[in-house]
């Protein structure tokens, strides 16, 4: 265990990844937000999809010598225009999303098997790494935060309205295919900052489980997002610091932190829900569909 | 009511919706004073979720026109009420009852502008006319159904429509939730003028509120009280194969009608209707 761990020159390993650190905030914070829409819209499948697909632009990237980020970027925008296209409905989009992503893996196996450069390169791509993260890099992961974290704020009421309920917000006039396009593009941006830190491989450990779990203990729509966005924000950071002491890639680290924020949340989900949800009047009135008329 | 010179919340001139060969109505003349109460009946498939589609903006006619708070379907949306069919939503939606009546306000704004105290105000209003204020902070998935109808009823009229639009609210609501949730919109046609357009396959739950009835069957229609459409003559002559039509207690009894189903007379707790392709009531 003490061969794994080694904190001896911790305090000189930290300063090499300030960086690492910033754009960890960053991803936590936008994946913490994208991933709330994720969870209402059903699209967990889709952030894998997207981060194969990304995945195999970085690859493309590396084999022709470009920025790696440049290829991660095209290659998500690519996907998450054409599942934002052509699957505006759950049903569509998954099968669009199941033909899309092998292709996608097939051309990254093949784009990293011509790369003749460092094997390190290759495996970063898929499971992420702790000092990656120069200052042009973060210049990257920062503005496409800001572009992320803009557009989202900008068509938030919009897009829950939609997601929550599709009847109703197409009925007041709501544009839900354009609607889904914008998110899914943004959510494209999202998951190929994840993937230039945490390697496409564990993207859905920021871009869902926080979520997922935020979503167990709460449903204000205000504390949903703020604790989706705090437990990712834990989770990489978390991640990038115990993956110091180790000569692992962060990781393994940061789907365990997010897994045990998840559990945590799961078991204190149970103790609520034994106890009944917070203030309502009247749990008793609770069986509805039943076929006993209780007269008003 | 007074308010002759405000445009009428619904009409249509002559309008008509057909699929290719199928009509499903054509020559709908019809006009929906503030206020009034109007059912839309006829067999599943019949088209009365289309009737709603077109008010909306959401299905072209294919003939005639249509008019919503004097303007083209769709483009007074914000005028417009909506309550769709109950569905229960996902435990996992990150909305209290009161968020979801919030999204009747402020769902279509882009931008994240704060709500304003008026805006509060008025939601809490809209949940306490319809009797949610005890679960307006329980999460909307974990509602029952006939509480997620009443909080979807608060989210239409908080708004303040001038015509509310509702397709089969009551359906697999037990008597209790049915009385209360016609009750509340009953108060506000009474109140505040708003207009009413109610989908249903059942008019007996809604039978005492109702100004007029617009039966749809076969391509064709009757509009008028339920007391001129629901006779014998009425329907034979609409559905052209002999109906009988009783009334039972203060209920209304319709037999022999070709899609099978008594569906004007049943009770509410018989879920009837789905397997019978509506096919047979097109000719």
């Amino acid at each position: 265990m003490s061969d794994f761990f080694s904190f001896e020159d911790y305090g000189a390993l930290l300063g090499l990844v300030h960086n690492s650190l910033i754009a960890a905030v960053l991803l936590g914070v936008v994946g913490g937000l994208v991933g709330v829409f994720v969870q209402m819209r059903d699209m967990q499948f889709a952030v894998h999809g997207i981060s194969e697909l990304s995945f195999a632009g970085a690859a493309g990237a590396l084999l022709l010598g470009i920025n790696v980020a440049v290829g991660s970027v095209l290659g998500s925008l690519i996907a998450g225009g054409l599942i934002g296209v052509l699957g505006v409905r759950a049903r569509d989009r998954n099968s669009v999303i199941g033909v899309l992503m092998p292709f996608g893996l097939g051309l990254g196996v093949l784009f990293l098997a011509l790369y003749e450069g460092r094997a390190a390169n290759k495996f970063g791509l898929l499971t992420g790494q702790v000092v990656s993260v120069d200052s042009v890099q973060l210049g990257w992961l920062g503005s496409m935060g800001v572009v992320v974290l803009v557009g989202l704020a900008l068509i938030w009421r919009p897009l829950t309205f939609i997601s929550a309920d599709p009847e109703v917000a197409a009925a007041r006039g709501l544009p839900a295919g354009l609607l889904s396009v914008v998110f899914t593009l943004l959510l494209a941006l999202a998951v190929s900052m994840a993937v230039q830190v945490v390697g496409a491989l564990l993207v859905l450990s920021l871009l869902v489980t926080p979520a997922a779990a935020a979503l167990l203990v709460t449903a204000s729509p205000v504390r949903a997002p703020l604790l989706s966005a705090l437990f990712a924000v834990v989770s990489a950071v978390g991640g990038i610091l115990v993956a110091l002491g180790t000569s692992v890639p962060i990781s393994p680290f940061v789907t365990t932190i997010s897994f045990l924020i998840y559990l945590v949340c799961r078991l204190s989900a149970r103790r609520r829900t034994r106890r009944g949800w917070g203030s309502r009047g009247t749990p008793a009135d609770h069986v509805d569909n039943s076929s006993h008329m209780p007269l008003s | 009511m007074p308010v002759n010179q405000l445009p009428s919340p619904l009409t249509a001139d002559g309008a008509s919706v057909a699929f290719g060969d199928r009509v499903l109505w054509s020559g709908l003349d019809l006009t929906v004073a503030p206020g009034e109460f109007l059912a839309v009946l006829g067999a599943n498939g019949a088209g009365k979720s289309t009737f709603l589609k077109a008010v909306l903006g959401q299905q072209q006619l294919s003939a005639g026109a249509m008019s919503v708070v004097g303007r083209a379907p769709g483009r007074a949306n914000r005028a417009v009420g909506y309550v769709p069919q109950q569905k229960s939503m996902s435990a996992a939606t990150p909305l209290r009852a009161r968020d979801l009546v919030a999204l009747g306000i402020d769902g279509d704004r882009f931008g994240l502008r704060p709500r304003r105290q008026a805006d509060r105000d008025r939601i809490d209003e809209a949940l306490a006319a319809v009797g949610a204020t005890a679960y307006a902070d329980a999460p909307i998935g974990l509602l029952s159904g006939g509480e997620q109808q009443r909080v979807r009823i608060a989210q239409a009229l908080v708004g303040g429509p001038e015509l509310l639009l509702c397709d089969e609210p009551l359906l697999s609501l037990d008597l209790g939730h049915q009385r209360a949730v016609s009750a509340v919109i009953d108060r506000r046609r009474r109140e505040h003028g708003t207009a009413v357009v109610l989908v249903t396959h059942e008019i007996n739950p809604v039978l005492d509120l109702v100004d007029r009835v617009l039966y749809i069957a076969g391509g064709r229609h009757r509009i008028g009280t339920p007391a001129e459409v629901f006779t014998s003559e009425s329907l034979s002559d609409l559905y052209g194969t002999p109906v009988d039509v009783f009334t039972v207690r203060g209920r209304i009894v319709v037999v022999g009608t070709p899609e099978h189903a008594t569906e004007a007379g049943r009770g509410h707790d018989l879920t009837h209707g789905h397997s019978h392709a509506p096919a047979g009531a097109h000719r």
